[in-house]
């Protein structure tokens, strides 16, 4: 039966979605945060989604699709740099590091990845009420 | 009359099905919506639907010219549907071709057809219960 095999895929898609709203709030978190060189700097961190395939190959519909997070990406933009010399994690130059995050991007895709859960839940939220129905067939 | 039960109750009973296989389709739309790359996909239902009641099986027939040959029958039980894309109207950078509103009122009409399937289906059943008891 397909219903049930929503519960995954609405789930795999939930899961992704935390992991994702995980990466939101740690990038927020650290959007403050300085550091001394500029490796050391705090990156902006985001999931990289793909379609996994929920049902078996050769099976009555493979084509149902699942998320997966394929891993965690890093951003690769230059930590803003500012001349601190009184900062105690300033460098020999004087200079300190910030994080790379930019906070207007990071709010922006807090309500998308918002959203996105809330939609899942409400296909889960579905589902489970056509199944409920379901097994109340011919009574 | 002649009525056989199976008669009664098949079309809704594939309906049903169909409504289900899309109702997987769309939630994997919805759950897919923001990885890159993925293309939204649905099923063609009226078209799959009129296939069935002719008896056909979906997709193209194969003729197979060996005994070797596999045929589709095999391959796909009855019921199972080819997918089709979706045509983007306004595609994301990424690739992806999923349109959230598009997919959850497609999804949202879809369940209430699933229950009105089954609200028929249920009548059917209840109408040849009576039918039996004879009351």
């Amino acid at each position: 039966m397909a219903i049930e095999r929503i519960f995954d895929i609405a789930g795999s898609a939930l899961s992704a979605g935390s992991v994702r709203l995980n990466t939101v709030s740690s990038n927020l978190a650290n959007a403050e945060t300085v550091s001394g060189t500029p490796e050391g700097a705090y990156r902006a961190r985001q999931p990289v989604f793909a379609s996994v395939l929920a049902g078996q190959v050769g099976a009555q519909t493979p084509q149902s699709t699942g998320v997966q997070v394929l891993g965690i990406a890093e951003s690769a933009a230059a930590p803003r740099m500012e001349y601190r010399p009184d900062h105690p994690e300033a460098d020999a130059d004087g200079y300190i590091y910030h994080s790379n995050v930019n906070v207007m991007e990071q709010l922006a895709d807090l309500i998308s990845a918002s959203r996105s859960y809330q939609t899942n839940v409400d296909v889960m939220s579905t589902a489970r009420q056509l199944l409920l129905k379901t097994l109340e067939l011919g009574r | 009359m002649t009525m056989s039960i199976d008669s009664a109750l098949s079309l809704h009973a594939d309906a049903l099905r169909l409504r289900e296989q899309r109702t997987e389709v769309l939630a994997g739309n919805l759950a897919n919506a923001d990885t890159p790359g993925f293309k939204a996909r649905d099923l063609d239902f009226a078209g799959l639907l009129a296939r069935q009641a002719a008896g056909q099986s979906p997709g193209a027939a194969l003729a197979a010219t060996d005994p070797r040959h596999i045929g589709r029958s095999a391959l796909d039980s009855p019921g199972s549907a080819e997918l089709l894309y979706r045509v983007p109207t306004q595609s994301s950078l990424d690739g992806n071709t999923v349109d959230p509103h598009l997919e959850k009122a497609a999804f949202a009409e879809n369940a209430v057809r699933y229950q009105a399937t089954l609200m028929i289906l249920g009548s059917r059943i209840n109408g040849l219960r009576t039918a039996i008891r004879g009351e």
